[in-house]
């Protein structure tokens, strides 16, 4: 086998140099940060840095420099705890920071999520990047720029007011003096970074951007188009092993016993076992595995019986705790207006119905991941995570060390659409690191991702509906088992409503997906109002827009109408000669984490084979100012297209206590031949504050699928993925 | 480390020595620290393992290493001159095709592959070539636009 110390070639420009000499000690001293940040002087107390904003509250201003880092050749280090999973995170707060500092984008230098490095913006998660942490960084930018201009007056003796600052510079009209970021290092001066942040401080209007508002491409693109950029599984540390995890052979299985001799006596392999921990670590992953199977030949297992996905929606039901919604949520606006019974008595036509939703689940490109090293007291783990604060406590309770002693860094890494919040790799990692004694990197395998981390929960919606004489929704119930409570509240202004969330015992691990419940709770209410609306002999789009005032919702779904041509299609009914295809077009529209959504959809159906294909997603979506067109777009695209695979075909199947499908092949996501026609109407709100748009433009695909697989079929599919004995999608 | 070889990457003549039971893609990136190659599945599912194997994509999870003996191998992080992309890397960055970006090293060499194979494809048969390949932030609609700009103007793309 080869030998060769690995030589990080590929440092990226966004990025710190990583020093690695063999006496690096986690506790870093002034010196060591300001070599790990390269040229120019941190000014803030390193070593007090992190003890002082655990201390702080968030959404505490903080000072400059905990923010920034300037540098001598005036390149400015930008920190955050946010973390970029593809959402665009690095190249959103790179444009707020270059548009509040008055420099080119290629000057600033995106630092994140390196726990010893980066102030407490908190996780990466319900589009809170945008609404929240996007201010927070401009206003430590715009505070740098008043410092500058400040700091330039005052050595001027000008006012102010009377300076501009342009791609970093102050030029003085009189001559040829410059003043800069990189002066506010000089000794006399740079105290001034040590200022807190005013709340009140102003940053740019809309109407004056120039960096913000514009399609600026994603920051980071080369090192990924020549493979140089490292993702949390392509860290390399020197002496670095390789970490396999033994797993049950089904959920709730115990291990009895085990021998791990005949992998121990392996050359280079170091095998533990900790309680129910079993894993090896080796200098390559196959010796790591050949490892592990020694290993488990020998292990003696207890396997409990486990629920089936056969049969789930009733044990959702029969497993609904009782009481535990009504006062919990009705925080999260599931606020219920008049009186449902009374409404119902007095509705001419009563409908009620079921919907279901599978357990699906995220399957990120790349798998959960971390390399692990422990030096003098102090552990460092790279992984890919959305919830670096929570690993890195989770790290700490494990391992009975202060968090202090923890520093976790999270490499822009391969998706994760809401799974990632929980530490299981990073954990692996760091107790083989530590039986070891050396690093260790530990990839899951997809089938232990498709097994082993958590899905989008399943869930049982019951829907009850009345309609008063003229055709108008006077009463509505929305019950969900399980799912959760986002978007559970109907946007519609019926009089009369209840809306219940009921935790159940949910057979598989749960936790956040994209847009979360949101998902299940606009696919079954805007199924449902399109039942009402054919019993009341209504268009679908009319009988929406009669009963809906929200106008930021009125705007999108008659954005996407009107885009969609809908009165014109809902006139053709189009058929092939023999007559055996037929199409239809449904709509839906929904809000979710303030933004708004609305899709409207043409199917086609072959009703000899049941078969059918989405043929066009035409999708309006409203989030405020847009900061980045070109990446707002590609989210809204990307949602559309992972909601097609949520909508038609995935669907997690298990079976005493295993997946069944765990793998890309027997869990089929959306595929580049499966895109159809996508028309996007993004709305620009300048007026308006912006919002996070990774989640919400996903929730309007699989009700409006769903409303045109009955406009042409006249078949009612009450269930994600959308399919039954008679109809699926190609 | 029952198997030794010799083999060609990225231009470069190298000699291993390994076990024969594991995987090209294993002995790229853990051996020769190429993580350009990405794993996405371990089955040849998704084609985030792509390399060139004496020209030909291949999904190097699934390809032994006694298969590539004397063979040249090519990775991503071969394809660029220096500081130059290939046609195929600019034609994605201007397309801004990728969000996380962890499947486009394979969707490149994919590409780069079956243009050798094929100079003057339809849009409709590069993307049943690249169908194979799964992009998870289902950043599609930018792929396409790539691979439009790679079909469009097959003269600029030079195989090699």
């Amino acid at each position: 086998m080869t030998e060769e110390l690995f030589r990080d070639e590929f440092t990226e420009p966004e990025r710190y140099e990583l020093h690695e000499a063999p006496s690096y000690r986690f506790e870093l001293e002034r010196r060591e940060f300001v070599q790990i940040l390269g040229a120019g002087i941190l000014i803030s107390m390193v070593g007090n840095v992190v003890v002082a904003q655990q201390a702080r509250r968030r959404g505490g201003g903080g000072t400059i420099a905990e923010r920034l880092h300037i540098g001598a050749d005036g390149v400015i280090t930008v920190m955050t705890s946010k973390v970029e999973v593809g959402q665009g995170s690095r190249t959103q707060l790179t444009m707020a920071a270059a548009e509040e500092l008055r420099v080119p984008v290629g000057q600033i230098r995106l630092v994140m999520a390196d726990s010893s490095l980066v102030p407490n913006d908190g996780g990466t998660a319900g589009s809170r990047t945008t609404p929240s942490t996007v201010p927070r960084v401009r206003r430590a930018c715009a505070a740098a720029r008043e410092l500058l201009l400040e700091t330039a007056g005052k050595q001027w003796s000008v006012a102010p007011a009377s300076l501009s600052v342009t791609d970093g510079k102050i030029l003085r009209r009189s001559g040829d003096q410059v003043f800069s970021y990189a002066d506010l290092v000089a000794e006399s001066v740079k105290k001034g970074l040590e200022r807190e942040i005013q709340s009140g401080i102003a940053v740019s209007a809309v109407a004056e951007w120039k960096v913000l508002g514009t399609p600026v491409p994603k920051v980071g693109g080369a090192a990924i188009v020549t493979g140089a950029h490292r993702y949390p599984s392509d860290i390399v540390r020197p002496g670095m092993l390789y970490g396999k995890v033994l797993r049950p052979p089904s959920y709730g299985a115990t291990l009895s016993s085990i021998d791990l001799g005949p992998a121990r006596s392996m050359a280079g392999v170091t095998a533990v076992r900790d309680g129910e921990f079993v894993g090896c670590a080796a200098p390559t992953s196959a010796k790591a595995v050949e490892a592990l199977e020694a290993a488990s030949a020998s292990a003696r297992w207890e396997t409990p019986a486990h629920p089936s996905s056969e049969g789930l929606y009733a044990h959702l039901k029969e497993h609904a705790r009782s009481g535990s919604s009504s006062s919990r949520r009705r925080r999260r606006g599931a606020r219920n207006r008049g009186s449902l019974d009374e409404g119902l008595a007095a509705s001419k036509k009563v409908l009620r119905a079921t919907y279901v939703v599978a357990y699906v689940q995220h399957a990120p490109m790349e798998p959960r991941t971390a390399v692990a090293e422990w030096n003098g007291e102090g552990l460092t783990v790279w992984t890919g995570t959305q919830q670096p604060p929570r690993v890195r406590s989770d790290l700490a309770r494990v391992f009975r060390v202060p968090e202090e002693k923890v520093r976790v860094i999270v490499p822009d890494t391969g998706g994760g659409f809401g799974g990632k919040h929980s530490a299981e790799a990073a954990v692996e990692a760091a107790r083989l690191s530590r039986a070891a004694r050396r690093p260790v990197s530990l990839t899951w395998t997809r089938e232990e991702e498709f097994t082993w981390a958590y899905f989008r929960p399943a869930g049982v919606i019951e829907l009850a509906g009345g309609l008063a004489g003229d055709g108008s929704v006077t009463a509505w119930e929305h019950i969900n088992y399980n799912s959760g409570s986002s978007a559970i509240s109907t946007p519609y202004a019926i009089p009369n409503t209840r809306t219940q969330f009921k935790y159940c015992e949910s057979p598989l691990r749960q936790g956040s997906y994209r847009a979360l419940a949101s998902t299940a709770n606009v696919f079954a209410r805007e199924s449902f109002m399109d039942e009402l609306a054919a019993v009341a002999g209504a268009d679908p789009l009319e009988f929406r827009l009669r009963q809906l005032e929200a106008a930021r919702l009125r705007a999108v779904l008659e954005g996407a109408a009107r885009r969609f041509d809908w009165a014109r299609r809902k006139k053709e009914r189009r058929k092939d000669p023999e007559g055996s295809k037929v199409r239809g077009i449904g709509l839906a529209c929904g809000t979710e984490k303030g933004s708004f959504a609305a899709a409207c959809v043409e199917i086609e159906v072959d009703r000899k084979s049941g078969r059918f294909k989405v043929v066009e997603v035409c999708e309006a979506y409203e989030c405020g100012a847009i900061q980045n067109p070109k990446n707002l777009k590609a989210q809204v695209d990307g949602c559309i297209i992972q909601g097609l695979g949520a909508a038609l075909k995935e669907e997690i199947h298990f079976k005493d206590g295993r997946i069944v499908n765990p793998s890309f092949s027997t869990y089929e996501v959306p595929r580049l031949k499966e895109v159809p026609k996508i028309e996007t109407v993004l709305l620009d709100r300048p007026d308006l504050p912006s919002l996070g748009a990774g989640e919400t433009p996903i929730i309007a695909v699989a009700p409006a699928i769903g409303n045109a697989l009955f406009a042409a079929t006249g078949v009612r599919i009450r269930s994600m993925p959308l399919r039954n004995e008679a109809f699926r999608a190609v | 480390m029952d198997l030794k070889l010799e083999l060609t990457v990225n231009g470069k003549k190298r000699r291993i020595e390994t076990d024969r039971r594991r995987t090209l893609l294993e002995l790229l990136r853990e051996d020769l620290k190429l993580t350009g190659t990405k794993y996405g599945c371990g089955e040849g599912e998704c084609g985030a393992c792509t390399v060139l194997v004496d020209g030909k994509p291949v999904r190097s999870c699934l390809t032994p290493v006694s298969l590539i003996k004397k063979k040249a191998v090519q990775t991503i992080e071969g394809l660029a001159s220096g500081a130059e992309l290939h046609p195929v890397q600019r034609a994605f960055l201007n397309a801004g095709a990728m969000q996380c970006g962890y499947c486009v090293p394979g969707m490149i060499m994919a590409t780069v592959g079956f243009l050798a194979e094929s100079p003057q494809p339809t849009q409709e048969k590069a993307v049943e070539a690249l169908n194979g390949h799964i992009c998870r932030c289902c950043g599609y609609v930018n792929i396409l636009d790539a691979l439009q700009r790679v079909t469009r103007k097959p003269e600029e793309v030079n195989p090699r």
